[in-house]
């Protein structure tokens, strides 16, 4: 009894000590000194750097939905309407969630790791005793870069999903081009696309806020970091879930 | 609040920590008229149960420095931190540089660290920023120097550390020895009226120690800024207290024997239970006849 309430009481000081970095960005957003240099290269480095493992799992998520829902409607006989179901799922659920759990794996993970070995060399420290804000020169750019490329990314992936489903479509379906991107077009609403563009700014932040909020928190030495860096994937991950299903249910109540 | 106080050099008034003349309940005691540029007034500092320090009470005049000794674990590393407001304390009062950081806001502390330079423990250099970059950090992030006036400076404070061709050199590309003159040379580079030092020679040979401590005092005589050492080297703490840097006919520097004004401007301060267990020049801890200190300076 005694361990579950500590971990209740350590899941709160965690919440309130994630909250209040939250807050803290948010306060050194619209305060000075702001790091610019420091956002074009993160920017680069979440955004450019993700963008290979974005364009893969884009690829063939697009072209596995294709295969297995043109197997489905093959029942019906509605294969030829593979492209709607494709960008639909593509745009709404999949680009989404799939980008932000590889960014997850990739950026989220790294950033743990890097603001945890700074923090267990004293680098955090000597940034603080140097006259530099931590959070605005290493957290407030990476959430800065984390909520513009997610959504950039999810854009791409989308694209690369839907033209995955096309390559599925005319090679294995026998579905003609000009068929399915009809579909691909006639599936979308605006509220699809809306829904596809603000699920990635809320899930981007969530998961660059999560990483650089456990790494922070690091403590233990290179063990910790190690933990640190499975505790950033594992939460990031989760909550990127959890996340799509409150933004999902929201949107849906508000959109459509 | 803000006390205001002139930078005054190192006085005439050798000794140990004079006792207060007076504590007004704004500004920092004076000491000898001086205005301390460190003082703790009955610090006490608590992670949960473990007591770490306990009415720690001392101060640092402008110039001088002191030594902080004692076991792992006694406190010294902590001391250093809440100068820099990096901690804060359960209890009790800490000026610096005339300012009370105890209660004051991390943005407002910022203002404060800027005229205090430390040197961590490992040297906690930026991995991922050239030595030029780590050592020119402040300038060239936090500062409003000219970029060339930036780089002269950096080129001047590497040359006095002897690491000019280093300067394109990554951190993981250093020796141990090497990252901690690195990191003197970062503290130093803005001009702080202060440094702290956080064991610098820990974990080095004692030749590579030796050229260490030879920083710290060229820092402290030739550059004439006040200091914190924190070690538990008596060696190293020896050295520093009993020589002097002085600039021969060729400008090269030499480390002599110092006279009995530099011997009275470096203190000993022994940690031991959370509680100070001496403060003194040297020749009176080489004089002591405690049990504990005995002990631990044999």
């Amino acid at each position: 009894m005694k361990t579950f309430v500590e971990w209740i009481k350590n899941a709160l000081l965690e919440v309130q000590e994630y909250l209040r970095l939250v807050s803290q960005v948010g306060r050194a957003l619209v305060s000075r000194p702001f790091y610019g240099r420091d956002v074009v290269q993160q920017l680069d480095l979440i955004g450019v750097g993700s963008l290979t493992v974005v364009l893969l799992t884009g690829l063939f998520t697009g072209m596995v939905l294709a295969l297995q829902s043109g197997m489905t409607l093959d029942q019906f006989g509605a294969r030829s309407i593979v492209g709607r179901l494709v960008s639909a799922t593509m745009v709404k659920e999949l680009g989404p969630v799939l980008t932000a759990l590889m960014v997850t794996g990739r950026v989220g993970s790294g950033i743990a790791a890097e603001l945890g070995s700074m923090v267990v060399t004293d680098q955090i420290a000597a940034l603080r005793a140097l006259g530099t804000d931590p959070i605005r020169k290493l957290v407030l750019p990476r959430v800065i870069a984390g909520t513009v490329m997610v959504p950039v990314l999810t854009v791409v992936s989308n694209g690369v999903g839907m033209l995955g489903g096309m390559i599925i479509s005319v090679t294995q379906l026998r579905v003609a081009a000009s068929i399915y991107w009809s579909n691909v077009v006639d599936g979308l609403y605006m509220a699809d696309i809306w829904m596809g563009l603000i699920k990635p700014v809320v899930l981007g932040f969530a998961l660059v806020s999560i990483g650089c909020h456990v790494g922070l928190r690091t403590k233990g030495g290179t063990q910790g970091v190690g933990r640190a860096t499975t505790n950033a994937v594992v939460t990031g991950s989760v909550a990127v879930l959890v996340l799509d299903f409150l933004i999902t249910k929201l949107l849906i109540s508000v959109l459509y | 609040m803000t006390v205001p106080i002139d930078t005054p050099r190192a006085s005439e008034a050798p000794g140990p920590t004079a006792p207060r003349e007076d504590t007004s309940p704004d500004g920092p005691p004076l000491v000898d008229g001086e205005v301390p540029v460190i003082a703790f007034d009955r610090v006490t500092l608590a992670f949960d149960d473990n007591v770490v320090l306990q009415d720690i009470s001392f101060t640092l005049l402008p110039g001088r420095m002191k030594v902080f000794l004692g076991a792992s674990g006694s406190g010294k590393s902590t001391i250093l931190r809440l100068v820099l407001g990096l901690l804060r304390p359960d209890a009790g009062r800490i000026w610096v540089l005339g300012e009370r950081v105890d209660v004051m806001p991390e943005a407002d502390l910022m203002a404060v660290r800027s005229q205090v330079g430390m040197i961590f423990q490992d040297g906690a250099l930026f991995d991922s920023l050239t030595v030029r970059e780590n050592v020119g950090y402040r300038l060239f992030q936090e500062g409003d120097v000219p970029e060339d006036e930036a780089d002269a400076r950096v080129d001047e404070v590497l040359g006095f550390v002897g690491l000019s061709a280093f300067a394109d050199r990554m951190p993981s590309a250093l020796s141990g020895g090497q990252r901690r003159r690195v990191a003197i040379a970062r503290a130093m580079a803005a001009r702080p009226r202060m440094l702290l030092y956080d064991e610098p020679t820990t974990g080095l040979d004692p030749i590579t120690a030796m050229t260490v401590d030879q920083e710290i005092v060229k820092v402290r005589d030739l550059e004439g800024a006040s200091g914190l050492l924190v070690t538990h080297q008596l060696r190293d703490a020896f050295f520093v207290a009993t020589h002097e840097a002085v600039r021969g006919p060729d400008q090269a520097v030499q480390f002599v024997p110092a006279s009995a004004e530099r011997l009275a401007r470096t203190e000993f301060v022994m940690l031991k239970q959370g509680g100070i267990a001496f403060e003194g020049t040297v020749d009176a801890l080489r004089r002591t006849e405690d049990a504990y200190l005995r002990a631990f300076l044999s």
